[in-house]
């Protein structure tokens, strides 16, 4: 095992499913072999917050959290979220960006409009950047809510670990009655990779 | 076995592992998942306290006959339990006792961040500091031990990156060794007259001093040697933020971080060439270092305000830092009061009626945020109400009237109450609003004695707020509907004319409550595009299921999300155009 970190960014609106996602991801490395840590801040961010989650993995991590500018992969579950933690992410790194705009509230009220061209400005700063309708892919799978799942299988085609691992953790994640959905938004998500 | 846990969990799991029978917490960020994963094993008995203070008290009475006990709170949450906990520290215990206070460097969800290091040294007992999960669990276990070896309460102080941060840990078993709890009279010991504290005072210091020593071979208490160009003293997650910046420096790493090993600190001095502390917030380390004559950087190039992470670290050390700015200025993302929230209607009211709101710690704090706008002042739990007191002594007739203390039913039985009985009993005048969501709804949704529910989820003696403000004799008690802009109006405008105190009670649920039959969403409602005129009225409620679309007809128009919205039917209410209606 090389001494090589690899650092994710999870980010987005409270509510997405973010956590969730983190966990999974967490839970994958670990049963692939790998040291992981993982860092947040919850405590408003139910209330529709700014949230990043970070997951480290390796051989030994020290710090849990994501040095500025060294992220690997950046994997936004909105598109104005995952602009504004773009210089987290170093340079020539990979974006993973569900296409979906959620309004703040100073845009809702009409006071700030909501910027726009957010794809276009992405994939000019980071040219590997993977585009995913995660919220059609989830209806297709069977709920709305499963886009977190979807993204994780696109983001699972980036990394080097073998699927039985993605696979076990989503079982021992996702509650018993979501799992067949679960399973197949990240199917559907894996095969945009 | 091996799993990722958050430090909270690991906590848990530690004080499982250590034989604790008792855990008590008041919820508070980042604490607030230790209890949460307490009541996963049933062998402790877990409870929410009305506040932190009793928390404490409970800690201690299971200590006092022996058993292990856990008590955990935020960094604010010390501050409460300061009273008993510095008496505590004369007392020593029976069975041990751990203090978690959780730390919030930066402020991610608190009202200052104060570095509770302080408080181990002020009430003179000692701190451990653990650096990711596996050593919450084993510091945990250690802590036990100290407590009981060295006749003392132990604090554990994690800070918001431990707390919440997940990392890999290897379980361990419960002991089978911890003695059984049983009456155990020491009136010398645990009663604090005069005569009797003086004695223990000598006690206390002896402790400190055998403690000191005893640090400089702890295995927690490390030194790791690399390059000796520079050394750094650290603990907690500074260290691993050490480790990430300065790979190859020698690093003293301190799992106890009061006392201080002072002479395994002048050995580490002793071995490098230039040293440095890197710990956030406070000089703690850095000013009783150099008390002893070292010499060593530490505040110069570290701040004293905010949390420290890798790249802050590089910077300190003149290292390049890699992050790239993207220039462009985006909207922020604050957090909002949910789609139905009740306390939106009450926040509403107060504006039009330019009450000065005497505000208080919970979800109904964001009251403040625009365009609801309508809080004045905040401090701390359950000051609202004896602010709201002391601001009406003195102010004229007029404006007198316009003070309402808003307070909620968690904060209220948590340190309200007493603000109330003042304010009855020496005759303030002012208005109080308790919004009683039926939950502490900030931290998450933890039971509070208002709830009807215990932590570990029997049903229970819910508290009665009519007649509790009754008992306490309040003459003027009025409970409204806080989703009828109308019925809140009227009474709170009429209870602000009244020259004394008045207590209107709000009586709707959190809308997160997940408890069958207690939150039941209304029908979500719709705009009906031909009847909105673009006036904007319903905005001001700032409500996230409304959205202002500017390309919209002449002016513009109002639009909701189907599903965000809880059906509240308070936006309808402003409407004066009907255009709000039930969704088809």
């Amino acid at each position: 095992m090389s001494d090589k970190i690899t650092n994710i960014l999870l980010v987005g609106v409270g509510g997405q499913g973010i956590l969730l996602a983190a966990e999974i991801l967490s839970e994958t490395f670990m049963l692939a072999g790998f040291d992981v840590k993982k860092s947040e801040i919850h405590g408003m961010s139910q209330r529709g917050g700014s949230v990043v989650s970070h997951v480290r993995y390796g051989k030994e991590v020290f710090s849990p959290m994501v040095p500025e500018g060294e992220g690997d992969i950046l994997f936004g579950f909105e598109l104005m979220e995952s602009y504004r933690y773009l210089p987290l992410l170093k340079p020539g790194g990979t974006v993973i960006v569900n296409d979906l705009c959620i309004a703040p509230p100073a845009v809702l009220l009409g006071q700030e409009p909501y910027p726009e061209g957010l794809e276009l400005k992405i994939q000019e700063l980071c040219p590997d950047c993977l585009l995913v309708d995660g919220q059609n892919l989830a209806i297709q799978a069977g709920n709305a809510r499963a886009a977190n799942t979807v993204l994780l299988g696109a983001v699972s085609k980036r990394l080097d670990i073998e699927e039985k691992f993605w696979l076990e953790a989503i079982e021992k994640m996702v509650p018993k009655k979501a799992l067949a959905v679960n399973l197949k938004a990240f199917a559907l998500g894996r095969s945009l990779g | 076995m091996k799993e990722i846990l958050s430090g909270n969990e690991a906590i848990a799991r530690g004080a499982y592992e250590a034989g604790v029978k008792v855990a008590c917490a008041y919820p508070g960020t980042p604490s607030t998942e230790i209890l949460e994963n307490t009541t996963r094993y049933q062998e402790i008995d877990s409870s929410w306290a009305t506040n932190e203070k009793v928390a404490l008290e409970v800690g201690i009475g299971a200590s006092f006959v022996g058993a292990r006990s856990l008590v955990t709170m935020k960094h604010v949450g010390v501050n409460v339990a300061a009273d008993p906990l510095f008496t505590l520290s004369y007392t020593g215990v029976n069975g041990g006792l751990l203090l978690i206070c959780a730390d919030d460097p930066e402020l991610h969800s608190s009202q200052n961040e104060q570095d509770s290091r302080n408080y181990a040294k002020f009430a003179k007992i000692p701190m451990l500091e653990p650096a990711d999960s596996q050593e919450c669990l084993e510091f945990t276990k250690l802590a036990y031990e100290i407590s009981e070896r060295h006749d003392t309460p132990v604090m554990l102080r994690t800070t918001t990156r431990i707390s919440h941060s997940k990392s890999v840990v290897t379980l361990g078993e419960r002991v089978a060794t911890v003695a059984e709890p049983k009456l155990a009279r020491n009136a010398a010991k645990f009663v604090m007259l005069p005569g009797n504290a003086r004695g223990r005072h000598y006690v206390v210091e002896d402790r400190i001093t055998t403690l000191s020593k005893e640090g400089c071979s702890m295995p927690i208490n490390r030194m790791e040697l690399r390059d000796k160009k520079i050394g750094v003293i650290t603990a907690g997650i500074s260290y691993q933020h050490v480790r990430e910046a300065l790979p190859e420096a020698s690093v003293l790493k301190l799992g106890m971080v009061h006392p201080l090993p002072f002479d395994l600190i002048r050995e580490f001095a002793s071995k490098v060439d230039k040293l440095y502390v890197v710990e956030e917030l406070d000089a703690f380390i850095e000013d009783q270092v150099k008390a002893i004559g070292i010499p060593v950087t530490g505040k110069e190039i570290i701040s004293l305000c905010g949390e420290l992470t890798p790249g802050r670290v590089r910077k300190a050390f003149g290292l390049p830092e890699n992050a790239q700015g993207t220039a462009e200025k985006l909207p922020g993302r604050p957090p909002n009061m949910c789609p139905g929230c009740p306390h939106r209607g009450v926040f509403y009211t107060l504006k039009q009626l330019n009450a000065y709101v005497s505000g208080d710690i919970g979800c109904y704090t964001l009251g403040f945020m625009p365009p609801l706008s309508a809080m004045d002042t905040c401090v701390c739990m359950g000051a609202s109400i004896g602010m709201a007191t002391g601001a009406a002594k003195v102010l004229s007739p007029e404006e007198r009237k316009k003070v309402v203390a808003v307070i909620g039913d968690s904060t209220f039985l948590h340190t309200g109450v007493n603000g109330l009985m003042d304010m009855v009993y020496n005759k303030g005048a002012a208005t109080v609003i308790i919004l009683d969501n039926r939950i502490t709804a900030m931290t998450g949704r933890q039971e509070n004695p208002g709830s009807g529910h215990t932590l570990m989820n029997e049903p229970t003696n819910a508290i009665d707020f009519p007649m509790l403000c009754k008992a306490i004799g309040v003459k003027n008690i009025r409970t409204i509907n806080p989703l009828d802009l109308d019925e809140c109006r009227k009474v709170i405008s009429e209870e602000m004319e009244r020259p004394e105190t008045s207590v209107i009670i709000t009586d709707k649920p959190c809308v997160l409550i997940k408890k069958e039959g207690v939150f039941t969403p209304g029908k979500p409602l719709a705009v009906v595009e031909d009847s909105c005129t673009g006036c904007r009225a319903c905005l001001k409620i700032g409500c996230p299921a409304i959205e202002w679309v500017p390309s919209s007809g002449k002016k513009g128009k109002a639009k909701i999300d189907p599903l965000l919205c809880n059906g509240c039917d308070v936006c309808r209410q402003l409407c004066k155009f009907s255009a709000i209606q039930e969704a088809k």
